[in-house]
């Protein structure tokens, strides 16, 4: 593999850029490429195997059609979940998401709650979410769950998660509050079936009752999106 | 999915790119199919440098020592190489995989320079 290849390849990874590197297998040392998801892959016989492959995260050869063989080395960035609201739920939140797995940053612009003491090893961000989404950039690898109750802080981080197709948008309220959502959001432009992506109320309908709780069933439907959502692994 | 690269650069992807930079010579061994039960899954990496230092794993420890060999005669010859393991190879007294697996790894030079024709 040609070194300048290699490090496009890991500048994409660092950079949470989904990037496939292609490696014919039959003609041993002819060249490689790389592609994004956004290529334009229009008459590219992969073309198929290749949006297949972005959306499941999975590496592994494919046929062309002319009959050699081509393995794809694909990188998706791993997980994240960004939560609005440095709340109970999230004190209880944080730690479950970590131990699943996911990379995650609490946004919350009331000081009083963004604390290091509450939220320990730097995941919390004393920001209002406008103020912060340009560097936590939302992708459809991120899931954002709003859980301030309040439609000054919640609303924006919505509609932006909605935009960007992360692959969960949740967002805590009875439903009473989420029909109140639902018209502000409808209001501001979002589309009726983007606002349907939302889940709320929000997590697995298990009974929650306790923060701690709440925090699993949130993770539980996160998890489901993840593994069984429409772009997950099939 | 595939983590991203480490901070803490045990990556095997970061660390061929960064011993390549450095002006080591570097092989990359990544696991392109297994068949049954297989201990490490397609897309795993391993690099090697022409001193037979490594960094990463293919098989959990079962095969890394004939990948490692034979990435030092990739790093020579600068031509790639596809290796199999798993117990129905001849080589399996020799090497193999304990678990009743195969696998098929592709090892490549990291070159400096276009490959040659």
């Amino acid at each position: 593999m040609d070194i300048d290849l290699l490090s496009r390849f890991n500048a994409a990874r660092t950079g949470r850029r989904p990037a496939i590197l292609i490696t014919p297998l039959d003609a041993p040392g002819s060249p490689q490429r790389l592609v994004g998801p956004s290529d334009d892959m229009t008459g590219d016989p992969l073309a198929d195997d290749i949006a297949r492959r972005f959306r499941s995260g999975k590496s592994g050869i494919v046929e062309h059609p002319d009959g050699t063989q081509l393995f794809l080395t694909v990188s998706v960035p791993p997980p994240r979940l960004v939560l609005i609201g440095a709340v109970h739920i999230s004190q209880a939140l944080v730690p479950m998401a970590q131990i699943a797995g996911f990379d995650v940053v609490v946004i919350d612009p009331r000081t009083a709650f963004a604390t290091p003491e509450r939220f320990p090893g730097g995941t919390v961000l004393a920001e209002w979410p406008d103020d912060v989404l340009g560097e936590v950039a939302l992708d459809p690898y991120t899931a954002v769950a709003a859980l301030t109750h309040d439609p000054k802080i919640d609303d924006a981080p919505l509609r932006a998660a909605l935009a960007a197709g992360c692959f969960y948008v949740g967002a805590l309220g009875s439903r009473k509050t989420h029909g109140k959502r639902r018209d502000r959001l409808l209001e501001a432009g979002v589309g009726t079936a983007d606002f349907d992506r939302l889940d709320a109320p929000i997590g697995a309908d298990i009974g929650a009752a306790s923060p701690a709780e709440i925090a699993v069933a949130v993770l539980a439907n996160i998890i489901h999106a993840l593994r069984k959502g429409p772009e997950a692994a099939s | 999915m595939q983590s991203a690269p480490d901070a803490n650069a045990s990556d095997p992807l970061a660390l061929a790119e960064t011993w390549a930079r450095e002006g080591r010579d570097v092989a990359l061994a990544t696991v392109v199919e297994t068949w049954g039960s297989a201990p490490r899954p397609v897309g795993a990496h391993l690099v090697i440098d022409s001193e037979g230092n490594f960094e990463g794993s293919v098989s959990g420890g079962c095969v890394e020592g004939a990948v490692v060999a034979e990435a030092v005669d990739v790093i020579s010859t600068k031509k790639p190489a596809m290796l199999e393991f798993g117990v129905a190879d001849e080589t399996a007294w020799r090497v193999g995989l304990s678990c009743g697996g195969r696998i098929r790894v592709l090892v490549e030079p990291v070159t400096r320079e276009p490959a040659p024709a």
